[in-house]
């Protein structure tokens, strides 16, 4: 799957490549929920860098990693994310998981 | 009204034409000099419509989805995507932001809500038992730019 992880002592970031769409996004979910449930960081780092598409099955992702997250008392970080690909999330009211969208930089829900 | 272009397309609702679809969309109207945004719009709207009708129309088993693309004078886009599934009971409560029937909470419930703003105008016909058509329209401003 188009998705490359990097775990370290607190974090794990999940740098994801491609399209996200209904097809693919089992895939990554899979493979993102195997580190997390591994390395139980403290934050999970989602990077959309490079992602070149992405439609509803992308909010789902980020939010069941979020519910994930919030199980094992922790948070989840978007960045990178590309214009067209905020435009999503702002439909779902995610964007407040941006880092560098507020003054603090990494701004954590 | 006439179109000026047209294209129709039918493939078999495997989750793996998503994106093939998508795209096909995106490069038939590619000669109208749409901009980055408008592109990304109309490929996410279509995405939106032809998953529905994957996961919802026919519940992941194989059946036709048919996309019809209307292009008329003015840069103005009409797209159909339909399928002979299992139909809406009820539309307006399907169309409710954050409204979903997937129980594993991977699925926002934001495929319409997409459609709805990505696009200029929307309609969802259904009927239970024999399918679901949703037409997407848009017209394409930007030259480019």
């Amino acid at each position: 799957m188009p998705v490359e992880i990097d775990i370290d002592e607190r974090n794990v970031t999940a740098y994801i490549f491609g399209e996200i769409d209904h097809h693919n996004a089992a895939g990554l979910r899979n493979e993102i929920d195997e580190a997390v449930e591994n390395a139980y960081p403290e934050i999970l780092v989602l990077d959309f860098g490079g992602v070149s598409f992405m439609d509803s099955s992308g909010i789902g992702l980020v939010m069941g990693r979020y519910k994930l997250m919030k199980s094992l008392s922790g948070k989840v970080i978007i960045q990178n994310a590309p214009k067209t690909i905020k435009k999503v999330m702002r439909m779902a009211g995610i964007e407040k998981l941006l880092s560098g969208e507020s003054k603090k930089e990494g701004a954590l829900v | 009204m006439k179109p000026v272009n047209e294209m129709k397309m039918s493939f078999e609702s495997r989750s793996c034409n998503e994106s093939f679809a998508r795209s096909s969309v995106a490069a038939f109207i590619s000669v109208l000099d749409p901009n980055v945004e408008e592109i990304s719009d109309i490929k996410t709207a279509v995405s939106e419509a032809v998953t529905n009708c994957i996961v919802h129309g026919y519940k992941n088993e194989i059946g036709k989805v048919y996309i019809h693309v209307k292009i008329f004078e003015g840069a103005r886009i009409r797209i159909s995507v339909k399928d002979k599934g299992c139909g809406i009971p009820d539309i307006k409560k399907a169309m409710e932001p954050l409204y979903t029937t997937c129980e594993t909470g991977e699925r926002a419930g934001l495929g319409f809500s997409i459609m709805e703003s990505f696009m200029d105008n929307l309609k969802v016909r259904s009927k239970p038992g024999r399918g679901t058509s949703v037409t997407l329209e848009k017209s394409i401003v930007s030259k480019g730019k």
